[in-house]
């Protein structure tokens, strides 16, 4: 990648990148394992100012917080054997050990602050054409925040004819359902993908982007692909606004 | 689009206030003694987590009980409400205790993975809140100048706390400022820029140097 992309690892270690730039940089992560470690640096070192504001916390907040945990079983660990497809390129030298758990780190390091994995299988072309309609000069950005600070985030090409959806801190849809995305033409809304699980997502859609006056997400049947939506609708975005 | 009513008029009233002298702690003890310091006293975080993975109640209790200044101090400093504070707290320890199984010590100190997530969830909170109200006034006019200043000293100051406020003050003045207006502030390193009236991009840059030299004064990470 640029230089310029290796510059974002401090801000990036802050929280200091809007949720575009964020989705650009571990994406950058996990091919980079000099910015993997470098982030894990600078978090610590982040960390130390939280030394300089101590606070006593309410009685009750120790309360309700282990009140809370009582019935939430704790996430299974990551296994090893997951990050291992990435080593058949090379001999496992010591060297290139280290590399494979930097790429299991920056999948670790993305998962924590949300509370699930979000290391998804994309293949190369959807990553590349994501990342096209992103840094697209004529891209359109859309957003909406939802209570408790989640927010979902289109972003739409007319050149490209693509969009794409970013969803941060998305809670799960409900169990055994699915958020479904949709391109609306006209009073038409046509499939557009399925989001996969995870609160933290990128999706290209399928469809004409170019052409539709909206996007729509909708919650579905999981394991199902309706041909219209059926479900509540979670978030409607215009383009026409 | 649906906002966040209550939680808007309390943050609007922090944000636009200037940030003076310890004003965080102003509605909670005054910088309480820290009976957590990283010294003999503390228990082995990284072996509570662990446990806590497998479980285990009581060390996450431990756990809570070795870490909650600095948790709700920090929900605290960047969200400035109380009560939200509180709420952010609470939701980084319920992260924490589900993803104690997947604490990786060989990635980073135990304490260091729980802060990240504590001040992921406290911007993010300031940040969805923010969003709500900027439709209706311009950035400028919500954001009055911030005293950069405002780590400079607390009322009591553990000896990790002195440590890291000598290794601050090895700092630029502008790698500082756009260290604490990024990390406190909650704000991206764009809006720092334009807080600080620096080129666009080298508010970034100033951050991770400002970290950088910051990390290798106290010696962490690696």
């Amino acid at each position: 990648m640029n230089s310029d992309i290796h510059a974002l690892s401090g801000a990036y270690a802050v929280d200091a990148l809007d949720d575009i730039e964020r989705a650009q940089f571990e994406r950058h992560l996990a091919e980079c394992p000099a910015c993997t470690s470098e982030v894990a640096s600078l978090r610590e070192a982040a960390a130390l100012l939280a030394e300089t504001t101590p606070a006593t916390p309410s009685p009750e907040l120790r309360d309700r917080v282990l009140a809370g945990i009582a019935n939430v079983r704790p996430l299974p660990p990551v296994v090893a054997e997951q990050a291992e497809p990435e080593a058949d390129v090379i001999p496992l030298a010591p060297r290139r050990r280290r590399v494979v758990s930097f790429l299991a780190a920056a999948a670790a390091v993305v998962a924590i602050g949300t509370g699930g994995v979000v290391w998804h299988q994309l293949s190369q072309d959807d990553l590349s054409r994501t990342d096209e309609v992103i840094q697209a000069d004529d891209a359109q950005r859309f957003t909406q925040t939802f209570p408790g600070g989640a927010t979902a985030t289109v972003v739409r090409s007319k050149s490209l004819k693509e969009a794409v959806v970013i969803t941060h801190d998305m809670p799960a849809a409900p169990d055994g359902h699915a958020y479904a995305l949709w391109l609306q033409h006209d009073d038409a809304m046509l499939p557009a993908g399925i989001m996969p699980e995870g609160p933290d997502n990128e999706v290209l859609l399928s469809g004409d982007a170019a052409s539709a006056d909206g996007v729509g997400i909708t919650v579905e049947n999981a394991g199902e692909e309706p041909a219209e939506p059926s479900g509540d609708v979670v978030a409607l975005f215009s383009f026409n606004t | 689009m649906v906002t966040d009513t209550n939680t808007r008029e309390t943050d609007d009233v922090d944000r636009l206030r200037p940030v003076a002298d310890g004003a965080p702690f102003e509605e909670g003890a005054p910088a309480a003694p820290e009976q957590n310091q990283p010294h003999p006293a503390q228990p082995d975080l990284g072996e509570l987590l662990r446990a806590c993975g497998r479980g285990d109640e009581t060390a996450f209790a431990r756990l809570y009980d070795a870490t909650s200044t600095r948790v709700v101090g920090l929900a605290l400093r960047v969200v400035r409400d109380r009560a939200q504070a509180e709420e952010v707290a609470q939701e980084a320890f319920l992260d924490i205790w589900k993803n104690s199984g997947r604490f990786d010590q060989g990635l980073g100190s135990p304490l260091g993975w729980m802060l990240t997530i504590v001040h992921r969830k406290a911007v993010d909170r300031v940040r969805s809140a923010e969003a709500a109200t900027r439709r209706d006034t311009t950035y400028h006019q919500q954001n009055q100048p911030v005293d950069h200043d405002s780590t400079a000293e607390a009322a009591t100051a553990s000896l990790e706390a002195r440590r890291v406020r000598q290794a601050l003050g090895d700092l630029t003045q502008v790698q500082r400022e756009a260290l604490e207006l990024a990390y406190f502030g909650g704000y991206t390193h764009t809006e720092v820029a334009t807080m600080l009236q620096l080129p666009v991009g080298t508010a970034k840059t100033r951050i991770r140097d400002g970290l950088i030299r910051l990390r290798d004064t106290m010696g962490v990470g690696s």
